[in-house]
């Protein structure tokens, strides 16, 4: 049985201006311990994902229809006091902003101290044993004394470290990372992304990873899924996915990265701009700037399935 | 990478024990900034100064008062209405602030009466601002329904003058400490609970409220724990001006009659009590409690706004 199974994930923005469905029958699994890419620009539901899988998507959203399969467990039926049960315990979250998503005022070890407290009861000193470890383990320098430190009092590199601690301190079975590293140089983005894969592979946790930019997970990832539009328009193996795409956006993604040979040139760019929810293209909301666009593509296109992999288009390359 | 991070880890753990409080203590802790930066003001250290000199004074009152007011052994209708520097006819005491109609040293009087009327705009304050604190927090937290109907509630309260309220309800209640205890906080919990819901409000929005919920922390343990510590500057200032506005309604009530009881004489009863000797030109009796009054609120003012200029998040660049 896989970890987690999506089937038809439907999450829908009521709006004064009409209904935005920002996931639009998002369905994949995940087996345990391992990694699954996300990838899309700014708008297409990655981010929506992520909080719909955490059941916590802010009003005017709602989560319309679908399943979220657990450990064989529905999620979508699952009472207020199951999910806290759940939330930092079995499912954990890395938010993007380093600098938003812990709490100004609290002391770094509190903060972690009271992930482990509310789920495990445990001797004071316990508890803080595990904050030690989980601290040494994301590769901060000088545990014991960062415990006392305030947010403020550390680096972005360092408090993106902090909530990663915060996320595996539990062993979870699933971290859900938004965008994590964005925020982040370079350096330390990579010097995150090794210590992540590490940390997976060593506790068995599978990993939900969420970004723009398909090189960060082009290593990282066992599989990805290509988000557009509120749905999931390819997803495989990401080397397949990477060397051979099927729909026309994944290869006008993969075309728009810099390359070393391609020094000096101007980098590619996707034609056009992502539609907005409230207005989308009928059928493929990709075929107004896709050059394979024929009158066919006015019709949604299903999911295709060949083998392991899948996408959703009436003419696919290759 | 990894091999780096671990290189410098390992000197600095075993160097943990050696240099703890070098690698720890940051520069200046947020309280040591908060306070220089408070007594920057000339305004404000005065303030501060008098604030804590009356509070000294307050609580001291019956060490160091020359008479005890309420005492009615010591107090004698033979030494009524003497001038400020006269001495006691027993040579005794000398009556610094003067005597008031039943004898009583002014002196005293105030010292006592400052106790009350501080006494009792802390405390309703501070009940206002733990009850209005918590429907607050509810409020902000939970939105919807539930919101809109305390906010409603709140809005009732605040249309309705202050003076009004405590007018009406002791005129009902009858006087005394407890009942007047109960109008101020009354009139006051309202003025927290708004405050409270607009900062709670903007933090609620933050991520890491998000992420608190992320890491399955129950609502109560959110609201109290991560919200209410993200409000606390703007609540501050907040008690400290409703401290002052207390101390005023609460004498203004007493000036009118319907306040405390004459046994309980405060600043506002003092100067009320004094009010008719003021046309035949015995003005200490009601002057003198009406300073203290005036130090003593102004005081409070003063240093709650030196607290907003200090607290404001927009100084901290």
């Amino acid at each position: 049985m896989a970890l987690l199974e999506v089937k038809d994930l439907v999450t829908e923005f009521h709006t004064e201006d009409g209904v935005a469905k920002a996931l639009d029958n998002v369905s994949f699994t995940l087996e345990r311990g391992k990694v699954l890419g996300i990838v899309g620009e700014s708008g297409s539901g990655k981010s929506v994902t992520a909080f719909s899988l955490m059941n916590l998507v802010d009003k005017p959203g709602k989560i319309a229809g679908g399943e979220i399969l657990f450990n064989g467990d529905n999620l979508r039926l699952a009472s207020a006091k199951r999910w806290s049960e759940l939330r930092g315990d079995r499912i954990a979250m890395v938010f993007q902003d380093p600098m938003m998503s812990l709490n100004p005022v609290m002391r770094v070890g509190a903060q972690l101290g009271e992930t482990v407290a509310i789920h495990n009861k445990l001797p004071k000193a316990e508890v803080e044993r595990r904050v030690f470890e989980a601290l040494k383990r994301v590769g901060i320098p000088a545990p014991l004394e960062r415990m006392r430190a305030y947010p403020h009092e550390l680096s972005g590199g360092m408090r993106q470290r902090v909530a990663i601690a915060n996320a595996i301190i539990n062993k979870p079975d699933l971290i859900i990372a938004d965008e994590p590293t964005t925020a982040l140089d370079v350096t330390i983005q990579a010097q995150i992304l090794y210590e992540m894969k590490h940390l997976a592979r060593q506790t068995g946790t599978a990993l939900i990873w969420i970004t723009h930019d398909i090189s960060v997970v082009k290593d990282l990832a066992d599989d990805l899924c290509v988000m557009y539009a509120g749905r999931i328009i390819e997803r495989g193996a990401v080397a397949d996915v990477i060397r051979d795409p099927q729909h026309p956006y994944t290869r006008g993604l993969i075309d728009s990265l810099p390359h070393a040979e391609n020094h000096g040139k101007r980098l590619y760019s996707i034609p056009g701009a992502t539609p907005p929810l409230l207005s989308l293209p009928p059928g493929c909301s990709f075929a107004p700037r896709c050059s394979r666009a024929q009158s066919t593509c006015n019709a949604t296109p299903p999911v295709f399935k060949l083998e392991s992999r899948e996408h959703r288009c009436f003419f696919p390359l290759g | 990478m990894k091999m780096m991070m671990n290189d410098i880890e390992t000197p600095a753990l075993s160097a943990a024990s050696a240099h703890h409080e070098t690698l720890v203590a940051p520069p200046e802790t947020p309280m040591h900034l908060l306070l220089r930066r408070y007594f920057k003001s000339r305004i404000g250290t005065v303030a501060a100064v008098l604030l804590v000199l009356l509070i000294i004074v307050a609580i001291a009152a019956p060490l160091i008062a020359p008479q005890d007011p309420y005492d009615l052994a010591t107090v004698s209708i033979m030494e009524a209405e003497h001038a400020p520097g006269t001495t006691s006819s027993d040579n005794k005491i000398t009556y610094l602030l003067g005597t008031d109609g039943a004898g009583r040293d002014m002196l005293s009087a105030i010292l006592y009466g400052l106790r009350i009327s501080l006494g009792i705009g802390v405390t309703s304050a501070l009940v206002a601002l733990v009850i209005g604190t918590c429907i607050g927090l509810i409020s902000a937290y939970f939105g919807g329904k539930v919101d809109a109907l305390l906010m409603r509630i709140v809005d009732v309260q605040l249309s309705v003058p202050t003076i009004l309220v405590a007018l009406v309800l002791l005129a009902v209640l009858g006087q005394g400490v407890d009942k007047t205890l109960m109008a101020l906080v009354l009139v006051q919990w309202a003025i927290f609970a708004r405050n409270v819901r607009g900062s709670a409000l903007v933090e609620r929005s933050k991520e890491y409220i998000e992420a608190a919920v992320g890491q399955g922390l129950p609502a109560r343990r959110i609201m109290f724990r991560h919200v209410l510590p993200n409000c606390m500057a703007p609540l501050i200032v907040t008690t400290t001006n409703q401290m002052a506005n207390a101390i005023t309604l609460e004498a203004t009530m007493s000036f009118l009659g319907i306040g405390l009881p004459q046994t309980k004489p405060s600043l506002g009863l003092l100067i009320s009590n004094g009010f008719d000797y003021m046309l035949s030109n015995q003005y200490w009796i009601s002057v003198f409690p009406g300073i203290a009054l005036v130090l003593l609120v102004v005081s409070v003012s003063l240093v709650g706004d030196q607290l907003r200029i200090v607290l404001n998040p927009k100084l901290d660049a």
